[in-house]
């Protein structure tokens, strides 16, 4: 057989980096695959204009661990075909509304579709043994290779000598004795191999999906449990601003920022809408069509969230274009109303 | 190679999406083109600074500079290879 080469997920933490790192060093040529799923932390924080503490931007991880790793990188968007895993995953959900065991089959599907394709000839992952309670433990990691249909063609090479051999392994195309038998929640192994390759990795490692979120989860539960239903544009909202549900049902999105502002702006022309009308204040998407006396407490939450002074407060309701004065509601008041992972107080 | 001198092949707008869309729409642009094209991306995620130069490392295509007019970024990439 000629050259060895394999498809790799890479995440751009240090796992995925450090898998592809291993094999590239028994001289396997390697692609990397990146997802892009829609629910990915860097993409959402960029599309809100919101920096890192140093004032650099975000950065895509994947990008910098291949360019770091020379290896070619493949930016695979799954984001129309994965609202419907996040709605509804056959093998249900983690802690929060992460689909992980979906998600993973429905990747490695897809990296086995390039691989193919393209004459690649096994998958290598950054999965470690039982780092993640969910999607890690050995009859998952079978369950998933199986669901894929690449049973014994994922080789994941922080713990193969931990796992049964593979294909790749038993085939002699990879030097199974060169692998790791990592597993478990620690990271040192992990820490100190990157210090020894000189390699930068970016924290929080694992990925960068934002269904693992809990207030995500809280306000995805709820939306449930009151609507009846969610919809792909939910899907998106519930990243963004404060969430509040008034006594009648209509759900109010308070923008937090001008980030926010900005992006929930671009929602105007299909929900209803109130702003601050001098425009120093927040801007908040009216999801529904709140009652009459209703009306006087959106102004109210409004004034709260725009610098907590008296102003005009413009809303458009339906056909109808309203201007009030919103006094600021009292935090006590708005709290009973806010939807949030009340432990995590992240919201 | 001036910035200004560059006259691109192709000019494609991703300006509204954000990492890693414009990262992706680079490389469908650069699959289709032929070798020594060039591609002007146009983009308003900052982001992109730093993405596309680091694209380009990892999959071998030159990247020719960039300019920033109005938050808009104007970056010029030249497909050295096809894409693995």
């Amino acid at each position: 057989m000629g050259k060895v080469r394999a498809v790799a997920l890479l995440s751009g933490g240090l796992d995925s980096t450090l898998a592809v790192r291993l094999l590239l060093d028994q001289g396997i040529e390697i692609k990397a695959l990146h997802f892009y799923t829609g629910f990915c932390i860097t993409e959402h924080k960029r599309r809100l204009g919101l920096k890192r503490e140093d004032g650099q931007h975000y950065v895509n991880p994947a990008l910098k661990a291949a360019a770091q790793l020379g290896v070619p990188l493949e930016i695979v968007d799954i984001s129309e075909e994965y609202y419907d895993i996040v709605l509804n995953p056959k093998f249900g959900y983690g802690k929060n509304v992460n689909p992980c065991v979906d998600c993973r089959i429905f990747m490695l599907k897809k990296a086995k579709e390039i691989m193919e394709r393209e004459g690649y000839h096994f998958v290598v992952t950054g999965e470690v043994l039982y780092q993640r309670p969910m999607s890690q433990t050995p009859q998952r990691l079978k369950l998933i290779e199986r669901e894929a249909g690449l049973e014994g063609y994922v080789l994941r090479p922080l713990s193969a000598k931990v796992l049964p051999p593979t294909i790749p392994e038993i085939k002699g195309w990879v030097d199974r004795s060169k692998l790791l038998g990592i597993k478990g929640r620690s990271r040192k192994v992990q820490i100190e191999l990157a210090k020894r390759y000189g390699l930068e990795y970016e924290q929080p490692a694992g990925g960068c999906c934002y269904l693992t979120d809990e207030t995500y989860a809280a306000r995805f539960r709820e939306a449930f449990a009151v609507e009846g239903k969610v919809t792909r544009e939910d899907l998106v909202l519930f990243a963004v601003g404060r969430h509040i549900r008034l006594p009648s049902g209509v759900k109010l999105i308070v923008a937090r920022n001008e980030g926010e502002v900005r992006f929930l702006r671009g929602f105007r022309s299909r929900y209803n809408y109130a702003y601050r009308k001098d425009g120093k204040g927040t801007f908040a998407l009216i999801k529904g069509d709140p009652p009459e006396e209703e009306l006087q407490i959106i102004a109210d939450i409004i004034a709260r969230y725009s610098k907590r002074e008296q102003c005009e407060v413009c809303m458009k309701v339906g056909e109808r274009e309203i201007t009030l004065i919103g006094t600021p509601a009292d935090d006590s008041f708005i709290e009973r109303f806010k939807i949030y992972h009340k432990q995590g107080v992240k919201g | 190679m001036k910035l200004e001198d560059i006259k691109p092949d192709v000019a494609h707008d991703v300006t509204g999406t954000f990492c890693p869309v414009p990262v992706a729409e680079t490389a469908k642009q650069i699959k289709e083109m032929k070798i020594g094209q060039i591609l002007e991306l146009i983009a308003d995620d900052p982001g992109v600074v730093e993405d596309i130069p680091a694209w380009c490392r990892s999959t071998g295509q030159e990247f020719l500079g960039m300019y920033e007019e109005d938050g808009e970024y104007h970056l010029f990439v030249r497909k050295v290879r096809e894409l693995k």
